[in-house]
């Protein structure tokens, strides 16, 4: 062809090489996650502090695809305390949901395959497992009992033919170990609709999805995913689809049923707003890295990595008048290439030399707050 | 719809005022719910119940409320774009856009156009970007055949484009780029008035104001007039000169955006404001939460709409509707609040 070639243009011999490769490495990844009877002490750990309930440590989260290998999370560190909220920020695409997926061992194989790293889940009395190399059948006693997930979207993450009390009763009968009388497991069921702030409970336990509203829908989502108390709820930008009037409703519910409980929440979003109002801790991500984590008044505060600043910057906020708004330049890099320097460096604006060395590690500027960016190497004397 | 005469109520016909580029009053539009084996029409949504506004050249007014209130289909029956009204009046530039022959209309439509929301639907996956930009156009012979690739090229610039983009296909294309296209489509035919439904809200927060400050560079360029439709009020609050808030079909305020961002006045406007989250972790909330959902348009409440989930219900509000009044210039509200005012 005489058309220029573009950018991550492969021919059709290269692909069929990458493919090859690929499936190379899965298959590897593949038989190790497919034996039967893994010894327990395979995936048991400790957790390094006995407060957080999940650790994620050095997590490398990959797909490999046909046009080459997309590294989704590259080496993601954070901790989530237990009884805490931990907002993860970031645009879409930078490995925000895949970081909470790899938790529910729910990345779609065997494409995606969990690389390297560990994720530390606490079970409670000095218990702890390793996400990462736990197997299927053990998971399935995890998701639900101690890990579970608030979907995105509400219209499409219930079943359009089952009763909202059939998929609610679903739940518990799969993961609860005592009570499994139907009766007893509709009564629980009501309960927690009552719980969610659902007044008629008995009129929608017997109603199908698509008679509820958007925000009725949520609420559903999240009875199900409380139902059985849960150590740690991820919560994947649970109120994006949603009206503002019925959003406040919906954290604030979060809010308390978080305490009733006593669990932590991972609060993924992209809206700054919601991340300050509910988070105890922010963990501000960018193309698959975590580039900025602290408190939630240090980050929001003292915002440090130009990403951050710019993503403040860029979200109009009622009550503050600019002519113009803050737009961050350029695009996030192919994440099929990306760079060896700082993955921001080519739409930062406060760059110094030293940017065009390798990825920046990570900078302490107190206890809590961590950033990774070279200006504040020199400060801080450290490297 | 020999029905839509009976639902209809008096209105007082508006006189153009030329500072005025639209003017609607009491535009209603009612969709039928069809039902059994031969359709008979068993009760109407009242999708949009009475709006009144005008709107002044090369302003933008934001349209706000829920999912459901009517919002979209306020801008897409001001464009005649949803059949015929139900009732009312929409000067566009003082002709009434319902008495336009077909003829007429289709010299109209190049002076009002939209965006819709969604970027990823409303682009043909079947055709290259420069011919959505270009198809209408040429229909409209707004270029002629040697000035038309300039034309385009130029548009395409003036939203931040390239030329070599032509050629590709939408899929090509991120988001943010997405909606370029669209607002370049609607742009190339010259409009006077554009709705903008919802342009940014299916866009991230760095794409969105890349996409806000181009709306707004555009605006000062072609001197642009707006409805700017959507439910992010942060984003409104920023773009717009005036801003209308609505409810299951109503407007139940109305006024300058300084006005109604500091001083809202209707306890609907009073409870969607306090449930804007702020970035800021140390803010006081004193959110006012409205229980419940919003009613069903087909059957709303009597009287003041609003009333199942007003605080301040008052026993007439259930029974009379209350009207429109201008509290401070420029700046309306319908409440009975206010009605001693």
């Amino acid at each position: 062809m005489a058309k220029n070639k573009p950018e991550g243009y492969l021919t059709a011999k290269e692909s069929r090489k990458i493919s090859k490769e690929n499936r190379r490495i899965t298959n590897q990844f593949e038989k190790q996650r497919k034996r039967k009877n893994v010894p327990e002490s395979e995936y048991l750990t400790t957790m390094h502090n006995p407060d957080n309930a999940v650790e994620f440590d050095d997590l490398h989260t990959y797909f490999f695809t046909d046009a080459g290998t997309v590294k989704s999370v590259d080496g993601v560190s954070f901790e989530v305390p237990v009884g805490k909220t931990v907002g993860v920020v970031g645009e879409s695409g930078c490995g925000k949901s895949v970081t909470s997926l790899s938790l529910m061992q729910l990345i779609q194989r065997p494409q995606g395959q969990i690389v390297e790293g560990e994720i530390r889940l606490n079970l409670g009395d000095g218990k702890a497992y390793n996400i990462a190399k736990t197997p299927n059948e053990k998971m399935m006693k995890l998701r639900g009992n101690y890990v579970s997930m608030i979907f995105q979207e509400p219209m499409t993450s219930l079943n359009p033919v089952f009763r909202i009390g059939e998929q609610v009763d679903e739940v518990i009968s799969l993961h609860d170990e005592e009570g499994k009388s139907k009766e007893t497991i509709k009564e629980k069921t009501i309960e927690l609709l009552k719980m969610v702030g659902i007044a008629n409970s008995e009129g929608v336990y017997q109603m199908y999805p698509h008679e509820l509203s958007g925000g009725m829908r949520q609420r559903v989502m999240i009875a199900m995913a409380l139902a059985c108390s849960p150590r740690i709820i991820i919560a994947d930008e649970p109120t994006t689809a949603l009206d503002v009037t019925i959003q406040a409703q919906i954290l604030d519910l979060l809010r308390h049923l978080k305490d009733k409980i006593n669990s932590s929440i991972m609060l993924i979003t992209h809206d700054l707003g919601v991340i300050a109002e509910m988070a105890d801790y922010v963990v501000v991500m960018y193309a698959g890295r975590v580039v900025e984590k602290g408190t939630v008044r240090e980050i929001f505060t003292n915002p440090c990595h130009p990403y951050t600043i710019g993503l403040m910057a860029s979200k109009p906020v009622v009550g503050k008048q600019v002519d113009r708004l803050y737009s961050i330049p350029g695009k996030v890099p192919n994440p099929v290439n990306m760079p060896d320097y700082c993955y921001y460096k080519d739409r930062c604006e406060m760059c110094v030399e030293r940017c065009a060395g390798e990825y920046p590690g990570e900078i302490s500027l107190s206890p809590t707050h961590k950033v990774s960016c070279y200006r504040f190497y020199d400060g801080k004397g450290e490297k | 719809m020999a029905d839509a005469n009976t639902t209809k109520k008096e209105f007082t016909p508006v006189t153009y005022d030329p500072q005025y580029i639209l003017m609607v009053n009491e535009l209603k539009k009612h969709f039928p719910i069809k039902s059994g084996m031969v359709a008979r029409t068993i009760g109407h949504v009242k999708a949009v119940d009475g709006v009144t506004f005008n709107l002044r050249r090369g302003t933008t007014m934001g349209l706000v409320g829920e999912s459901g209130c009517g919002k979209t289909t306020t801008g897409r029956t001001i464009l005649r774009l949803s059949g015929e009204k139900t009732g009312g009046q929409v000067l566009f530039n003082g002709k009434e856009v319902y008495d336009l022959s077909g003829k007429e209309m289709r010299a109209m439509r190049t002076k009002m156009q939209i965006i819709f929301q969604d970027p990823f639907s409303s682009l043909s996956p079947r055709l290259p970007v420069g011919e959505i930009i270009g198809e209408a156009v040429r229909e409209h012979g707004l270029a002629s055949k040697g000035e038309f690739d300039d034309y385009i090229d130029r548009i395409m610039d003036h939203c931040g484009l390239q030329p070599f983009h032509k050629d590709r296909y939408p899929h090509e294309f991120s988001g943010g780029q997405r909606q370029r296209i669209c607002i370049a489509r609607a742009l190339a035919l010259n409009p006077e008035f554009v709705v903008c439904d919802e342009p940014v809200s299916a866009l991230d927060v760095s794409i969105q104001a890349q996409i806000i400050n181009l709306l707004k560079d555009l605006q000062e360029k072609y001197n642009l007039t707006y409805l700017f439709i959507s439910h992010d009020l942060s984003v409104v609050e920023h773009i717009s000169d005036t801003v209308g808030v609505m409810y299951l079909g109503n407007l139940v305020e109305y006024g300058d955006t300084k006005d109604i961002f500091k001083n809202p006045l209707h306890p609907y406007t009073k409870a969607l404001f306090s449930a804007i989250p702020v970035p800021d972790p140390d803010a006081k909330m004193n959110r006012i939460v409205l229980e419940g959902s919003i009613p069903s348009p087909a059957n709303p409440p009597s009287g003041c709409k609003f009333h199942t989930r007003c605080a301040n219900c008052m026993a007439k509000c259930k029974e009379v509707e209350p009207k429109q009044k201008e509290i401070e210039p420029g700046h309306y509200v319908v409440c009975h609040l206010y009605d001693d005012v």
